[in-house]
């Protein structure tokens, strides 16, 4: 296991109850690496990652982030390690401002941790940091309003905007166009490729223009296999994936 | 920008320089004993109802046990207290709620450890649980408990100092002012810093807080801490205030009180359970000598507030702000009226037939007339039950005419006032 990887994934397996859903997952991927996973409906993505972000424990196998074994930790053992996700459905704090969104995301990561004895308009880090991030998710016009009032597009952007303020360097993301118009797609993939830029990069994406435009790698994982993992132009010609998946997906396109 | 937070700030100064105008004057317009009682107890139920907000509207947990901890605070004041009567503690009664506090505080860290491990409805009946647990041992321990005598004690104990002695009610009254103006800055003030963000975050969505960092056990547990020390502090004055302390204090109706009257006050807006602190005391103190249905009432009105008003009576008074800032509140004053005269004529039936009810249970052998409001009821005679049911089923009828009306009016308000903000974002 070398020092380039940001995360490895080792015979990762995960059971529910007698169906196992991830059966022998391995993966490596290198530092400021961009990787989709694709694969059908069912083949085990979320979970993925689910066991990678700590929201499961694996039933067996190891997870690797920076060298250091993650698997089994809590989520906000992992997230202060330096891994954050998204979620495929919009997963934000409904009651609070866009601003108190972002403020929220960027609190721990500066050392904030539970303070009761500071005030929150006086830390000066936190405040940059959460304005810095409303710019570039161009959400600065809607500071003040309750994030359950912003359209979905904004609500979208809010929940990336949320996963990266923290500032951790792998993030996946899961599904981030999800429910998205063709337009608002085109627009959503630049601002990710703006805000992840520098940062290892994992996600699960079903629009394959996507997918080929952000990657530079593509898993296909497959019943809970990844049966291939490279550039997308050899995933593209890969005669296993095109039978596994890329022939089915034009089956049910035509 | 700018000039809009200076705005703000003076304001909020204004506010609270108010606050503490009203917690001076207010004795000196309010005279009476009995005011002087209700005026005390008043500042107790304000900060009690306020550490409760700090788990239900500003943690989302909802607890069934806080009188747990303002409780045993009280237990300890007082045994605190008598120690000083002894002269085996040298401490002022002016600190004694703090030993309230420290109490409240440590049976929060102990039971809290187990509570806040859960969230949502398991850390609701875990609450219950405890809540029963000290209550049952309240009964068992009558060295510390007192039994069902409870225990006494008395304030003017320990030195007297610059003339205060805690003799006269009024001086009980400044000290529980001094620290309910104290305690409502601090909880305030929580509110503003990381951990009560992140304790609304955690209210909002548990689960997203644990992607960015935070264990949202350690965040629930430190607010359950905080929130048994500032109800500790809350028994304490009710110890000094009362000078008795009995077994109900830490009971499951002290605990259903408190949550009911947050609720009532508003749990949403951080002043709702202040507003919830008086209507807690005057329907304890002023309800329960009007009629013996009190109880009753307090559980149609709270229904009532659950159905037709969630954010509680802060929760109205701040839509109502909205509207009149935007001048439209003329509008609605007709159909308020209505809703009034409805509400009004709803009550006169319903509270005729409750307490000719109460009358027949209770007093029946005193004849069959009863004196209600200025009016000789005779419960033997139907018409006069016949002609309560009908001001009732008016009032009803009556209400949900008006109220269909207001509804809509107030969505026209509403949509007018969304289209209004929307177009200064565009702006």
């Amino acid at each position: 296991m070398s020092q380039a990887h940001s995360l490895v994934l080792t015979n990762l397996r995960k059971q529910f109850g007698k169906t196992e859903i991830i059966r022998g997952v391995d993966l490596a991927v290198n530092a400021g690496e961009r990787v989709a996973i694709i694969g059908p409906n069912g083949a085990g993505k979320s979970t993925l990652f689910n066991l990678i972000s700590g929201r499961f424990a694996p039933s067996s196998g190891e997870i690797h982030l920076h060298g250091q074994r993650i698997d089994g930790l809590k989520p906000f053992e992992i997230n202060r390690q330096g891994l954050s996700r998204s979620f495929q459905i919009t997963n934000i704090f409904p009651k609070l401002s866009v601003f108190e969104n972002l403020r929220c995301s960027v609190l721990w990561s500066l050392g904030h941790r539970y303070s009761f004895w500071s005030f929150l308009s006086r830390l000066k880090d936190a405040n940059e940091l959460a304005n810095e991030w409303m710019q570039r998710i161009h959400l600065a016009h809607k500071s003040e309003v309750l994030a359950m009032n912003l359209t979905y597009a904004e609500q979208r952007a809010l929940e990336i905007g949320i996963t990266m303020a923290g500032g951790a360097d792998v993030v996946l993301l899961d599904e981030p166009t999800a429910g998205m118009s063709k337009s608002e797609t085109e627009r959503f993939i630049e601002l990710i490729k703006t805000v992840t830029r520098g940062k290892t990069l994992l996600t699960v994406e079903h629009d394959m223009g996507v997918v080929f435009g952000l990657a530079d790698k593509i898993a296909v994982l497959v019943y809970g296999e990844i049966i291939a993992f490279d550039t997308p132009d050899a995933v593209r010609s890969n005669p296993r994936v095109q039978e596994a998946y890329l022939g089915s997906m034009e089956e049910q396109g035509h | 920008m700018p000039n809009n937070q200076a705005n703000n700030d003076t304001l909020k100064l204004t506010l609270w320089l108010g606050f503490a105008l009203v917690l001076m004057v207010v004795p000196w317009v309010f005279t009476s004993n009995l005011s002087m009682t209700m005026l005390s107890q008043m500042g107790i139920a304000i900060i009690a109802c306020l550490s409760y907000n700090l788990l239900l509207g500003q943690g989302g947990m909802l607890s069934f046990g806080h009188a747990v901890y303002s409780g045993m605070g009280s237990y300890l004041t007082i045994h605190a207290l008598n120690a000083v009567s002894q002269g085996n503690l040298h401490l002022p009664v002016t600190l004694l709620p703090l030993i309230g506090g420290l109490a409240g505080m440590a049976f929060a860290v102990l039971l809290g450890f187990v509570t806040t491990r859960k969230s949502g409805t398991a850390f609701s009946m875990i609450t219950l649980g405890m809540a029963e647990l000290v209550f049952a041992m309240s009964l068992m321990f009558s060295e510390f408990f007192g039994g069902e005598a409870g225990v006494s004690g008395n304030r003017v104990a320990g030195e007297v100092f610059l003339g205060i002695n805690y003799g006269p009610q009024r001086q009980v009254y400044y000290l529980i002012a001094a620290y309910t103006f104290v305690c409502v800055a601090l909880l305030y003030a929580l509110t503003q810093t990381p951990l009560g963000r992140i304790l609304n975050a955690v209210r909002d969505n548990p689960e997203r807080v644990e992607f960015i960092g935070y264990n949202t056990q350690q965040v629930r547990y430190r607010a359950f801490i905080i929130a048994g020390f500032f109800a500790g502090i809350a028994g304490g004055l009710g110890a000094l205030n009362f000078e008795i302390v009995t077994a109900e204090v830490v009971g499951p109706a002290r605990s259903g009180a408190y949550l009911l009257f947050t609720f009532l006050g508003g749990a949403t807006f951080f002043f709702g359970p202040i507003l919830g602190g008086i209507l807690m005391v005057l329907a304890f103190v002023l309800l329960s000598e009007l009629t013996k249905a009190w109880l009753l009432y307090l559980g149609m009105i709270f229904l009532f507030m659950v159905v037709y008003a969630p954010g509680g009576f802060a929760g109205l008074i701040m839509m109502n702000v909205r509207v009149i800032k935007a001048g439209a509140f003329g509008r609605l004053r007709v159909t308020y009226a209505g809703l009034f005269a409805a509400a009004l004529l709803m009550l006169a039936g319903a509270s005729s037939l409750i307490e000719m009810i109460y009358h027949l249970q209770l007093n029946a052998a005193i004849g069959p007339v009863l004196n209600f409001a200025g009016m000789a009821l005779d419960t033997s005679s139907s018409s006069t039950w016949i002609s309560a049911a009908l001001v009732l089923l008016l009032g009803l009828a009556f209400f949900e005419w008006v109220r269909r009306r207001f509804v809509t009016a107030w969505e026209q308000i509403q949509t007018e006032l969304a289209q209004q903000t929307a177009r200064k974002e565009l702006a």
